[in-house]
């Protein structure tokens, strides 16, 4: 695999009452093979819009997902997506989950075991491989996320708000975990958050996207990543560049929202 | 009345049976657990939990009535309801002849239970003037006509007429009580004893718990109308759970189809939406006009009361399933047909098992149904004949064979579910 090219993509929605939304207009990106980017973005700025158009699950009207080469059509498995939450399978074990991708391939028990087992020990969840999944935390959900993911080894990782619904202590430890498993795997990772915090934390690039229509408007090439890897996060935050790299995302992303706002009390 | 007054009866059990528990007991016997430190329980659902105490005494009290309003053997009699009197008993009349000549005589009667043999009473005492004394039986809960004047020297053809029972005056129409019951008079002045009936019911409507159960036990073992009980039971749980099977074997894959593809939504959703509301019950007439009343009817009937009810659980376990989960298995390399067997089709199995349970209880309440409008053995045929017979006995014993094999099917289903699907609710 080379790199993940997302060319001039756009993105409208036709309406059932005749107008249409654009969601999206002329994003183009390119991500190299270990890229870690983070995305942020006011409400209805089209991230989600733009990360299920990579994943294959919608396709665009204009535009083109390139993976090493070929051209993105549906999805598949060399594109691993993590979702918020739910996308789990009850009916089967924590082990079950992780080793589905595994298993769909046609793999046997004993190809995938070691591999498998491996997962689980990186997320910590060796112990409660038997378990059922609602008999465990929303943060170990996420983990078995992360693990049935990576069990299948995609070429990306796409990250729909996996840790927003986790309590902050949680969501600190899974972002170390994030970043841990970023470095060791190499994987190229897309994740969009709403947390000013987390996109910094968790952004090797991060994007800020604009609203209506959905578009790119700036992109910081940040440290924080790096220093995080196998470090303490709050320490990181301590660095001189943090605050006032968060300050300024914060009040863009708020003069979107004001912006958003104005227009639809003018049109009101 | 006696409604009326077993009314009565039930409530004051409830309150003092509530009272005895809520007051009697120690309150930490009460609520135990984390119930028990919860002080708002008014208005919060989840910390109203079923008194088990209730239920016992709530089965005890219906059995208590009913033992206690047909005079059961299974209770001492000093809790019985009045019986109806039984034995022997009298009353005077007084006979007046056309010239205003009047005589008094006595009527002897015993009153005995209906179906036993029972002997005249012998008429004792003085028994002079032209009216004579009479003997008569009488059944309980019955009246029997007397016409007195049968034996005495002036009779009805020669102008004589009953004026008085008891010293009280009479006429055509009406009644006069005596001690143990009524006399009443017709219309053409024949005397008519009703003896008392007290508060209990004539075993020909409601017989004693005991009674049901013996006859039970007879049914079981000598059967009736030329099967034994096992047979009716069996061939009525036979046909419900074909029926079943084959309405589940149908109706799953085609509810499937009409979660999967839209051209076969298209297809059955006017089929499905239109025989959905259609009751099994009024398929009967043309399921037997088609098919007849042998096994194969009945099974197309409970067939098609499945049907429906399992495509529309199957149908919605598949719309349930939420598209994340559908998105992340494509993402993980997943097949059409391995979403489907690994994805769909489990997520599906908790509304397929309430769908099943719904079906089940559906079939068995027609199959009973179908059973009463026509078959040759079956639960339902079964208590059907029995009351053209008047053997309440039967009909009771199988209204509650039916009720508990209901019950039973339906907590089979559960423990199933409990194990099979352990996920539902919890995700």
């Amino acid at each position: 695999m080379s790199g993940l090219s997302i060319q001039n993509i756009s993105m409208r929605f036709d309406l059932p009452n005749g107008s249409s939304v654009q969601a999206l207009k002329n994003v183009t990106l390119e991500l190299k093979e270990g890229d870690l980017m983070s995305v942020l973005g006011p409400s209805g700025c089209g991230k989600t819009t733009l990360l299920n158009i990579v994943a294959g699950f919608l396709a665009p009207t204009e535009g083109e997902i390139v993976l090493g080469g070929k051209p993105v059509h549906g999805p598949g498995p060399e594109r691993g997506m993590v979702f918020q939450q739910g996308a789990l399978f009850e009916w089967m074990s924590v082990r079950d989950n992780v080793a589905f991708g595994p298993r769909m391939k046609g793999q046997r028990e004993a190809e995938y075991a070691e591999h498998v087992d491996h997962l689980l020990d990186v997320v910590g969840l060796q112990d409660f491989k038997e378990k059922a999944i609602y008999e465990l935390s929303g943060g170990m959900q996420q983990r078995v996320a992360l693990a049935r993911c990576l069990a299948n080894d995609p070429d990306v990782i796409l990250m729909d708000e996996p840790l927003g619904a986790l309590d902050a202590l949680t969501r600190e430890k899974m972002q170390g975990l994030v970043l841990k498993l970023w470095k060791e795997t190499g994987k190229t990772i897309i994740l969009i958050t709403h947390s000013v915090e987390e996109a910094l934390l968790l952004g090797e690039r991060l994007l800020v996207m604009a609203p209506r229509p959905g578009r790119i408007h700036k992109e910081y090439r940040l440290p924080f990543a790096e220093m995080g890897v196998g470090a303490d996060l709050r320490e990181v935050k301590k660095h001189e560049l943090y605050g006032p790299t968060r300050e300024e995302i914060l009040s863009m992303i708020w003069d979107m929202e004001e912006e958003i706002m104005g227009r639809s009390e003018e049109s009101a | 009345m006696t409604g009326l007054l077993i009314l009565l009866v039930y409530v004051a059990i409830f309150v003092v049976a509530f009272l005895v528990v809520r007051f009697g007991t120690s309150k930490a016997l009460q609520v135990s657990g984390f119930n028990a430190l919860k002080t708002v329980t008014f208005g919060d659902e989840s910390a109203v939990t079923p008194d088990r105490s209730a239920s016992v005494v709530s089965v005890l009290t219906l059995f208590f009535l009913w033992a206690a309003f047909t005079g059961s053997s299974l209770l001492p009699s000093f809790l019985h309801a009045p019986g109806p009197f039984l034995g022997d008993t009298s009353f005077t009349y007084t006979a007046q002849d056309a010239n205003g000549n009047t005589d008094d005589a006595t009527v002897f009667a015993r009153v005995h239970v209906v179906g036993e043999a029972v002997e005249e009473p012998v008429a004792t005492g003085p028994d002079d003037g032209f009216a004579k004394n009479d003997v008569m039986t009488a059944g309980a809960w019955r009246s029997e006509l007397i016409r007195v004047d049968r034996n005495d020297e002036l009779g009805r053809k020669e102008g004589v007429t009953i004026v008085a029972v008891n010293g009280q005056p009479i006429e055509p129409g009406a009644r006069v009580k005596i001690d143990d019951g009524e006399v009443g008079m017709t219309p053409k002045g024949t005397l008519n004893l009703i003896p008392a009936k007290g508060l209990q019911m004539e075993p020909i409507w409601l017989p004693s718990p005991e009674a049901v159960f013996k006859r039970f036990l007879n049914v079981a073992s000598e059967g009736y109308q030329n099967a034994n009980l096992w047979e009716h039971l069996g061939y009525s749980l036979y046909r419900v759970v074909l029926g079943f099977l084959f309405g589940a074997l149908v109706g799953i894959p085609l509810g499937y189809a009409m979660g999967l593809s839209g051209w076969f939504r298209g297809w059955f959703d006017p089929i499905v939406e239109f025989m959905r509301p259609v009751p099994p019950l009024a398929l009967i007439p043309l399921v037997i006009i088609w098919a007849g009343i042998g096994e194969s009817g009945k099974i197309i009937l409970l067939f098609l009361a499945a049907l429906w009810i399992m495509t529309i659980a199957a149908r919605a376990g598949v719309s349930g399933v939420n598209i994340t989960k559908v998105h992340a298995a494509y993402s993980l390399g997943a097949s059409k047909r391995q979403i489907l067997h690994h994805v769909i089709i489990p997520n599906s199995l908790p509304e397929i098992f309430t769908g099943a349970r719904v079906a089940m209880g559906v079939c068995w309440g027609t199959v009973v149904a179908a059973e009463l409008v026509a078959a040759e053995v079956g639960a339902g045929m079964m208590i059907m004949v029995a009351s053209r017979f008047q053997l309440t006995d039967i009909v009771i014993m199988g209204i509650i064979l039916i009720g508990i094999i209901g019950y039973g099917i339906d907590i089979l289903f559960r423990q199933a579910e409990k194990y099979l699907v352990p996920w539902k609710g919890r995700s």
